[in-house]
């Protein structure tokens, strides 16, 4: 065990499952660094330094720079797992799932239950998402109701350092097409990482704190805001629970439902649009089939329903944060 | 790998007996599962819709006799002939049109989305172009795994307009994928003619990437396989990529509804192709010339296929449904019912 940064510990999950099985492959744009001869060792290993060593490790016959064509590449992960590979790709943003979303919805997603069960499609597509980065529009987007939306697909989505491994490692073991998002500002906070390979199951919340006045269900990054707005809260008397769904696909309705039940009184903070999303989801969830234990209204708290902006002053003012995410606990507990 | 002893190359025809049989055959059952699916469609039997592959049975078959069992193959929209072609069973095919549950997909996939993996048929696909990426990982996977397999990504001249397809040539190319690119060229993509909406030399948008590419008369079927075995061996030793165009007639509509084309094809286009350049019926006249088979074994082997198609059609239209709990089946590996969480999360 030891203190490792989240996009450290996503790297020690792919030399680990690299090397414990060999179908195990790597593609996308520049994951081997971009190089192609002498210093390859050294290279950056892609946009974000995730998929760094592993050329040097283990050759171009298993870790490959594609052209920039998304539908080629994550079309042929499809291809390739449906025939007994498990590749693992990188697309750089997760928004440009929009020029090649084709090869995920309508192929991988639906082979198995098209092809009526006797279809295996194991393949991770790994993405970045998020908004904070002043990268605007088409860099910034939460994407992951979209996935969500799609049977067939699973959807992790990490908040620590620890889950990023295990969840990573239980998605490339995972028999079905895992998006894997990984929130760009996570990658240099650092935590507790185990050395060993190890996994985190989907389906399984992990419960962040335990307090009874009140339960934020929070994603990603917001996660870590949550616990900011729980310590204010504490100064203020409030207690609360905090619950980490981990995977959006498959979701732990069980620890959901639990602690909602338990408190009375929920808050779900989600960094994806509002219309359709997670919040709502959870929202749905927990009226349907807890609404004799509400003691107050379900509060979502997410961005408006707007594109990510630019200038920092509004990219601020668009992403929940502790200040928000503390004020809807407060309306919750005093309804 | 098995290999399928294949001859069919030089020397007497007669040597080659079997496998040109084995081809008039195939042939054969494709028209014969097409004539039935028709059929089942005009007596209101068949939900949903289907494309006929009569009148383009020489490029599956063609191509399919020059593959191994391990070979892979990805099909289109208008796949029923890519299917039987590589090794399917007419009862399963028939029962994955009829929607039962012993059909190749267990009725969840339909005339589209057929699939054999048994035989490497990884499966039709309802998004016009949409199997190029898959044809092209599964040819990836036999290059970083060292496996011998081909895979054949078929599609029609309209696919050629989607931009996949160049993406995917692009990679292939770099990579050197054992991977065969075959373009169905049938003149139509549904009600409009090819030249409308291909600019250019289809084949030369395939050399731009350098890849060697060659057009053959699609109704020839000793032609295609010919061209073929040649490919196949090629890319098993490295060579590939490959594109070939095929060039073939579609006898019926777009689909099965569509019976008056009046307003975009003329029938006498139609009836040229269907008099003169019908691949069954000028195999047929070869093999007899050649002397492989007579007149009256041909016709015999006429009437045996439509005897097992007629039979398969009847076991399937008396095969049961798939139960209605099988509608959350099979949507994630190892979880047997996947919308437990609408009803009854909390039991
Ligand atoms: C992406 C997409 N666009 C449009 C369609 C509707 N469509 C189905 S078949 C077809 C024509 C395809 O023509 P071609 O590729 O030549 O195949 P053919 O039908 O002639 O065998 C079209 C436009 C579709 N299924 N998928
Ligand atoms: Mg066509």
């Amino acid at each position: 065990m030891s203190e490792k940064t989240f996009r450290a510990a996503l790297n020690e999950a792919l030399h680990q499952e690299m090397a414990a099985n060999p179908d195990v492959v790597v593609f996308g744009e520049d994951v081997t660094g971009g190089l192609g001869g002498d210093g390859e060792e050294d290279a950056w290993g892609g946009a974000f330094g995730v998929t760094k060593g592993l050329l040097a490790a283990y050759g171009r016959d298993r870790v490959l720079d594609t052209p920039i064509s998304e539908s080629a590449f994550v079309g042929a992960a499809g291809g390739a797992a449906l025939t007994g590979l498990r590749p693992v790709v990188e697309i750089m943003f997760v928004d440009f799932i929009g020029v090649c979303l084709d090869q995920v919805m309508n192929q991988a997603a639906k082979f198995r239950y098209m092809f009526g069960g006797k279809a295996r499609t194991p393949m991770v597509l790994r993405a970045t998402f998020g908004a904070g980065a002043r990268s605007a529009s088409q860099h910034s987007q939460a994407l992951y109701p979209i996935f969500t939306h799609i049977p067939g697909l699973k959807v992790v989505i990490p908040a620590t350092p620890h889950d990023a491994k295990g969840l990573l490692i239980e998605a490339i073991r995972d028999d079905d097409p895992v998006i894997f998002l990984e929130n760009k500002m996570l990658y240099d906070v650092t935590g507790e990482v185990p050395d060993q390979s190890y996994t985190v199951p989907f389906g399984e919340a992990r419960v962040v704190r335990e307090g009874g006045d009140a339960t934020i269900i929070a994603f990603g990054r917001m996660v870590g805001r949550a616990e900011d707005a729980a310590k204010t809260l504490a100064k203020e008397g409030i207690d609360v629970t905090i619950v980490d769904p981990r995977t959006t696909s498959p979701l732990d309705t069980e620890t959901i439902l639990e602690f909602a039940e338990e408190t009375g009184r929920v808050v779900v903070v989600d960094e994806a649009n509002p219309r359709c999303g997670m919040a709502a989801d959870i929202a749905a969830l927990i009226a349907e089939e807890a609404f004799d234990a509400l003691k107050a209204p379900i509060l979502k708290v997410t961005p408006p329903h707007t594109p990510v902006p630019y200038a920092p002053e509004l990219e601020d003012a668009y992403l929940p944060d502790a200040a928000r995410i503390a004020d809807a606990v407060r309306r919750v507990t005093q309804h | 790998m098995a290999k399928r002893a294949t001859k069919a190359a030089a020397g007497d025809p007669k040597d080659n007996a079997e496998d040109y049989l084995r081809m008039y055959r195939q042939m054969v059952r494709i028209r014969a599962f097409e004539d039935q699916a028709n059929q089942l469609y005009l007596s209101a039997k068949m939900p949903g819709l289907t494309h006929m592959y009569s009148g383009q049975e020489a490029v599956a078959v063609g191509i399919c006799e020059a593959l191994e069992v391990t070979d892979r193959i990805t099909s289109t929209h208008r796949g029923h002939g890519h299917c039987v072609a590589k090794g399917a069973e007419f009862k399963e095919m028939f029962c994955e049109l009829l929607g039962r549950a012993e059909g190749y997909c267990r009725g969840k996939g339909g005339s589209m989305h057929i699939a054999d993996q048994s035989n490497g048929n990884l499966g039709a696909n309802a998004i016009v172009g949409g199997s190029m990426g898959i044809a092209t990982g599964s040819a990836l996977r036999a290059k970083l795994q060292g496996a011998e397999d081909v895979t054949v990504c078929f599609f029609g001249d309209g696919a050629t307009a989607q931009g996949l397809w160049y993406e995917v040539m692009n990679m292939a190319a770099l990579w050197k994928l054992p991977v065969i690119y075959a373009c169905e060229n049938n003149g139509y993509s549904e009600y409009t003619r090819t030249a409308e909406i291909a600019a250019g030399e289809i084949r030369k948008r395939a050399e731009a990437f350098g890849i060697e590419s060659f057009t053959v008369d699609g109704q020839d079927v000793l032609a295609v396989n010919r061209l073929a075995r040649d490919l196949v061996g090629r890319a098993r030793r490295g060579e590939g990529p490959f594109f070939v165009e095929l060039e073939t007639y579609r006898y019926h509509g777009h689909h099965v509804g569509d019976i008056n084309r009046d307003y975009y094809r003329a029938r006498d286009e139609e009836a040229e192709w269907k008099s003169l350049r019908d691949p069954i019926v000028n195999f047929g006249k070869w093999l007899e010339a050649e002397g492989v088979a007579s007149a009256e074994e041909l016709v015999a082997i006429g009437q045996a296929v439509e005897e097992d198609a007629a039979e398969a059609v009847a076991y399937a239209l008396e095969a049961p449904y798939p139960p209605g709990e099988e509608v959350d089946m099979h949507v994630f590996a190892g979880v047997p019912h996947a919308l437990a969480y609408i009803d009854g999360a909390k039991a």
